[in-house]
């Protein structure tokens, strides 16, 4: 493996009376997207705010491009770039004056106005924080996070609460940052922006990385599988429809079965008899191969929106 | 220092945008210089002059209401966190709170030393360089006071409770409201461990006895340590984030920042001449609304 850029070592937090990252470990290399995806509560923002040094960890091993978040603190400000989960401006602070504020504090800057019209905020310049859109916040926050032309990026929930029209335009500003060749960490609990953004996904569950790999990858360890999801009109016991012909796991998720199958045809007809015989009928069928979402189910039995 | 003079520029723009600072930091000044200037004083310059220590005491007291108000806010709203994202020590946010307070106040103090002079006619001011060492002291360290005050405390509403009972203490303990002579002796006990007391008297020193500046040692002195403590406490004490629980002992520490002033107050109750020196000032250039000093003493 090339050098990496950020490595995480056995990472503990805990919380008074939560232990919120219980033994994180991963790396990223240089100019990769690592997605660290999870649903809300998992530890991710506690494992990515340690990583940028503003909480101190209870165990474990950081190091961003050489550097130890608490013995060096300043010096890894001036490397790295974040926007965080919940964050805000004066509310009678002007775009113009916010970004050129934050410049004023690194010994390597990039242009202010340049990041401005990047991110399309040139006509926002003069306008106060408190008067823009939630996605023209969230673009101000990312070229706040660009002005000392960090080597590391770390996005937490970029998207969080922006409609899909926003959502599209942070992609967008994402890949072309990642066309960059910048290295960028982020946090999703969408399962979409992790398979459209990230060259690499770590699943993190109740502190725990749970798995790690490319999209590709995680989707293939769910055993060439195919999902089929069915709602009955009565229950069944998962037992019985996993015994079935073709079904390699069945589940019950909201009130529908999901079954991960290796054969699908006799897997169906195996259903379709098993439920005439029980006296059951089918509502409705759906199948797709599998996503993230589904390794993720696979992997800890719940959907990510839980 | 570059940070800090970045913070302080940008500090100043916000504050002159927000309405409330200037009904503070303006508006109510002015009132209480109209209220003193021309209903206590009637406008007549000597005890104008008399109370300009008072009314320049309202000024540059009032700074620690903003200060608090606006750290606990920029905590609450998560902007202390955004800027924690940048290399930025605690120290040069709260250095710059106060450098932009200089800015200001100081022209709504020089203001107000104008409209003296040009409404009520009042020909001195006394020794000018001792009165703008002791606002510049003033501002930084009733600013350090509310930045301790920020430090200690989580919402608003407890910050705007404990800014309250400050305030008042501030302004009816010391001489600001009623001159110190003509207090109740009881009260002028008490007073005596307040810094506005100490900042009320030396300004008048400066400005009725024309007091050079080394002649106001204690005053100095006092408000340098507990402007040092202050600022060196509320550094130290500093939460970049609202989540974060304050230290056990942390409103001890913060309380122990008006050491200087318990120490100066034992002393200045049993030795001091303060309180005899501010009833002379007084009976020199008495007030019609306020009685001769207590004879009772």
């Amino acid at each position: 493996m090339p050098n990496p850029i950020l490595l995480v070592e056995n990472l503990e937090k805990r919380y008074e009376d939560v232990h919120a990252v219980r033994g994180v470990s991963f790396s990223v290399e240089e100019g990769e997207v690592f997605g660290l995806l999870g649903p809300n509560g998992a530890g991710k923002t506690s494992t990515i705010e340690v990583i940028e040094g503003l909480r101190i960890p209870d165990g474990g091993r950081v190091s961003v491009c050489g550097l130890d978040p608490q013995k060096n603190p300043n010096d890894l400000k001036n490397v790295i770039g974040a926007t965080l989960q919940a964050t805000s401006l004066p509310d009678k602070l002007r775009v113009g004056e916010a970004i050129r504020l934050f410049a004023g504090f690194y010994k390597k800057t990039r242009n202010p106005d340049e990041l401005l019209k990047r991110f399309g905020l040139e006509e926002k310049r003069n306008s106060f924080y408190n008067q823009l859109s939630g996605g023209q916040k969230q673009r101000l926050a990312l070229a706040m996070a660009l002005v000392n032309d960090p080597k590391v990026l770390f996005l937490d929930e970029p998207t969080a609460g922006l409609d899909p029209q926003v959502r599209r335009e942070i992609y967008t500003i994402i890949e072309e940052l990642k066309a960059e060749k910048k290295t960028i960490v982020l946090t999703t609990h969408y399962i979409e922006e992790a398979e459209k953004l990230c060259d690499r996904v770590a699943i993190i569950d109740h502190g725990k990385l749970i798995a790690s790999g490319t999209p590709r990858e995680l989707k293939q360890a769910s055993a060439n599988t195919t999902r089929v999801e069915v709602r009955l009109s009565k229950p069944a016991s998962n037992g019985t429809l996993r015994n079935l012909d073709g079904v390699v796991d069945a589940r019950e998720l909201d009130g529908a079965y999901v079954l991960h199958c290796q054969r699908t045809a006799p897997a169906i007809v195996a259903l379709v008899k098993h439920l005439e015989t029980e006296n059951n009928e089918l509502v409705s069928l759906e199948i797709a191969t599998p996503s993230l979402e589904d390794v993720f189910i696979e992997l800890t039995g719940r959907r990510l929106r839980d | 220092m570059r940070t800090i003079l970045t913070l302080a520029a940008v500090r100043i723009r916000i504050t002159l945008r927000n309405k409330t600072f200037l009904f503070f930091s303006l508006i109510m000044p002015l009132a209480i210089f109209f209220l003193y200037g021309s209903v206590f004083a009637k406008g007549k310059p000597e005890v104008v002059t008399y109370l300009m220590g008072p009314i320049l005491s309202f000024t540059v007291m009032g700074t620690f209401w903003g200060l608090s108000m606006q750290l606990v806010t920029w905590r609450e709203q998560g902007i202390l966190r955004r800027f924690r994202l940048a290399p930025i020590a605690p120290v040069s946010m709260i250095l710059s709170s106060i450098l932009a307070n200089y800015v200001l106040i100081v022209p709504t103090v020089i203001f107000e030393l104008l409209l003296a002079r040009l409404l009520y006619h009042v020909t001195t001011f006394g020794n000018l360089t001792s009165v703008f060492i002791l606002v510049i002291l003033g501002i930084t360290s009733f600013g350090a006071m509310g930045l301790v005050v920020a430090s200690v405390t989580n919402t608003m509403q407890e910050t705007q409770i404990i800014n309250q009972l400050l305030w008042f203490a501030l302004i009816f303990l010391s001489g600001a409201t009623v001159p110190l002579a003509v207090l109740p002796r009881m009260v002028q006990r008490v007073g005596l461990f307040l810094p506005a007391t100490y900042f009320i008297y030396g300004l008048q020193r400066a400005m009725l006895d024309q007091a050079q500046l080394w002649t106001l040692g204690t005053v100095l002195v006092s408000l340098i340590v507990w402007a040092a403590l202050a600022i060196f406490m509320s550094s130290q004490l500093f939460r970049w984030e609202p989540e974060v629980k304050l230290a056990r002992n942390a409103k001890l520490w913060a309380a122990a920042t008006i050491l200087p002033f318990i120490l100066l107050g034992i002393w200045e109750n049993h030795n001091g001449k303060l309180l005899a020196t501010a009833a002379a000032m007084m009976s020199d250039r008495p007030t019609e609304n306020a009685p001769p000093p207590d004879k009772t003493r």
